[in-house]
């Protein structure tokens, strides 16, 4: 008690209060940091989930000219497509009606950088999950599609929010997405397309 | 109540027995009359000042028959559609729980958007209620985060693909974007760890953080007292007793008042609930009675309703990232209102036509952008929602200019009544 007494006489060394204050305070903060990381860690995709994205293998062999295969990687479903040669021939049409016909904002392996945005121009592979937000543009392959005009020139729609994108998953201009369809790390295995991995990159 | 106030109004203390035991330990007296009979609210209330108390009554049945259906619910990506339907067919009344759940969410919105309209047309924003304003926003806000997470949670198709949507929004912030939505979803895709934690967030996070947020916007209301039709600060006008002159007690007139005004909502809400809890697909959407599939688009995603003005919004842009960043903001733009509004007039009734132009095109953008929200994104439905569009963002970003110049009429003194 008489200590409190003769401090209440002395001086307060206000500097020395709030550098203390300030010191503490801080110290407390670098200490809730620690203790939220956990937290917001415990958010990122588990072991099991990273487990479970390994490669998915596709036969090739079984899907005619024309025709789409759907199968799924890492949750996402991949949109397997045997093209035409007449689909295949019409692509350099479409360039001055699209965003980014060189695909250079868009995201694919270097091996797709290029017009089909594939490695071998018959099969196109693509993540069937519209680079706008998310839903799975559907297939309209015929040319002149009736809901989609006379001009159509056949590909990809999102009926969610309308993105057109062409036979090699191009986003056509006036879309709400701004980047073509993404293609994931593949390769072929004699007739079997392997998705997820590939001999550049390894395991995606 | 009535005992209480007359006690409180004399002396408790004086009183023996339980009350004044009571009262010695807990303030039971005191609060009911410093915050309920001592409480002066204005006397020229109209019909919009029934929705702050029916927003609280929607959010105890939320409370309530949330906790019910947490009882039966699984969360779960090969559980949680089954439980759903499991509530729905066998639990004993289940299917009355969850339809009282599912009605009780979108009447919140109802009654939330009246109350928000109310403040719009009598300036409640306006100062000294800023701080008010932005409680009642950050409740919204809450309300908007809380609802999304609930529409997930029965995984349905449209549940899996609103969540795909909306969590792929935050993809587009540059730079953090696909790194963020990974974390929120924990998986590469909308996954059986997005629906725990969006369960875990609905039943416990946001309830709480809105329990505090309202309590917080009482004890602002409190602080200021609430504006009215008129307006005009009642406080300013002081009778001998040192209350305001234009003000009658909260209790018993306000809470009586508020009593018919729940009994009319509770008449709505029971013929909802029973005759067409679905609501024509408005309430409750035909394609979230599939289970959620990661291969199969439902052919026209739309919100419920509450949300498709903003949807709308999004979809009106030829731009992921401007779309994005304009629903956004097409949002948060009410949390600056009080200080876009430059009229030195509160009441629609004292404002002048430019104001009244104003409201009326604001008005028409927001209901004919919720209208389109919930059509195909096709041919004149996205002209129609770009003009909307522009028109919805023009009310706010010109106010600072045509409230300043807008002819405004002389505020009485004292309120008024129109009947």
């Amino acid at each position: 008690m008489a200590d409190i007494s003769v401090a209440d006489d002395q001086e307060v060394d206000q500097s020395r209060r709030r550098f203390l204050t300030a010191a503490t305070a801080a110290t407390g903060a670098v200490g809730a940091g620690f203790a939220i990381t956990p937290f917001l860690l415990s958010w990122l995709p588990s072991e099991r989930a990273r487990a479970l994205g390994a490669p998915t293998e596709v036969d090739v062999a079984k899907i005619e000219p024309g025709q789409m295969v759907v199968t799924s990687w890492r949750k996402q479903a991949i949109y397997v497509v045997h093209r035409t040669p007449e689909m295949v021939a019409s692509l350099p049409k479409n360039d001055a009606k699209l965003k980014d016909p060189a695909s250079a904002d868009s995201d694919q392996p270097a091996y797709a950088t290029n017009e089909m945005r594939s490695l071998k121009p018959d099969y196109l592979v693509l993540i069937g999950i519209c680079t706008h937000l998310g839903c799975l543009p559907k297939q309209h392959f015929e040319r002149g599609d009736k809901a989609l005009g006379a001009d159509w020139p056949g590909g990809f729609f999102c009926p969610c929010h309308g993105s057109k994108f062409d036979m090699a998953g191009r986003v056509f201009d006036g879309s709400p997405a701004s980047v073509n369809l993404r293609v994931p790390p593949y390769e072929f295995r004699g007739d079997t397309l392997v998705i997820g991995v590939d001999e550049q990159k390894g395991v995606a | 109540m009535g005992n209480a106030a007359n006690s409180a109004a004399g002396s408790s203390a004086a009183t023996g027995g339980l009350r004044a035991w009571l009262n010695k330990r807990l303030p039971i007296d005191e609060f009911v009359q410093s915050q309920l009979v001592g409480y002066y609210a204005p006397k020229n209330f109209n019909i919009w000042y029934f929705f702050g108390s029916l927003a609280l009554l929607v959010f105890v049945i939320q409370i309530v028959t949330g906790i019910f259906l947490t009882m039966n619910y699984k969360p779960g990506e090969l559980t949680a559609f089954d439980s759903v339907e499991y509530i729905m067919r066998e639990v004993e009344w289940g299917w009355l729980i969850r339809y009282m759940h599912s009605t009780g969410a979108s009447l919140f919105f109802v009654v939330v958007y009246l109350h928000m309209y109310r403040a719009l047309v009598y300036g409640s924003y306006k100062a000294p209620r800023e701080l008010l304003w932005l409680f009642g926003m950050c409740i919204y806000l809450a309300l908007m985060a809380e609802a999304f997470f609930g529409y997930v949670l029965p995984w349905g198709n449209m549940s899996f693909w609103g969540a795909q949507v909306i969590v792929n929004l935050f993809g587009t912030i540059p730079g953090i974007g696909p790194g963020l939505v990974e974390w929120i979803r924990g998986d590469y895709g909308i996954a059986d760890s997005t629906l725990n934690r969006f369960f875990a967030l609905h039943v416990i996070a946001l309830p709480l953080a809105l329990a505090l947020l309202i309590v917080l916007h009482i004890v602002a209301l409190r602080q200021t007292g609430s504006n009215n039709p008129d307006g005009i600060e009642i406080k300013a006008k002081l009778g001998a007793n040192g209350k305001p002159l234009d003000g009658i007690p909260f209790h018993p007139y306000y809470t009586l008042k508020d009593i018919v005004g729940i009994g009319v909502f509770l008449m709505i809400f029971a013929i909802i609930v029973f005759f067409v809890p679905t609501f024509g697909g408005l309430f409750l959407e035909a394609p979230n009675f599939t289970p959620a599939n990661a291969l199969s688009t439902p052919e026209h995603i739309a919100p419920v309703w509450y949300f498709t003005p903003f949807y709308a919004i999004l979809r009106a842009v030829p731009d992921q990232r401007l779309g994005a960043l304009l629903m956004g903001l097409s949002v948060l733009v009410y949390l600056f209102l009080p200080w876009l509004d430059r009229s030195p007039v509160k009441s629609v009734r004292y404002r002048g036509w430019i104001w009244k132009l104003a409201l009326l095109v604001f008005t028409v953008s927001f209901l004919a952008l919720m209208y389109l929200g919930l059509q195909p994104a096709e041919g004149r439905y996205v002209t129609m929602a770009r003009i909307f569009t522009t028109t919805y963002f023009a009310f706010f970003v010109l106010m600072p200019f045509y409230t300043r110049i807008d002819p405004v009429k002389p505020v009485p003194e004292r309120v008024t009544y129109h009947a």
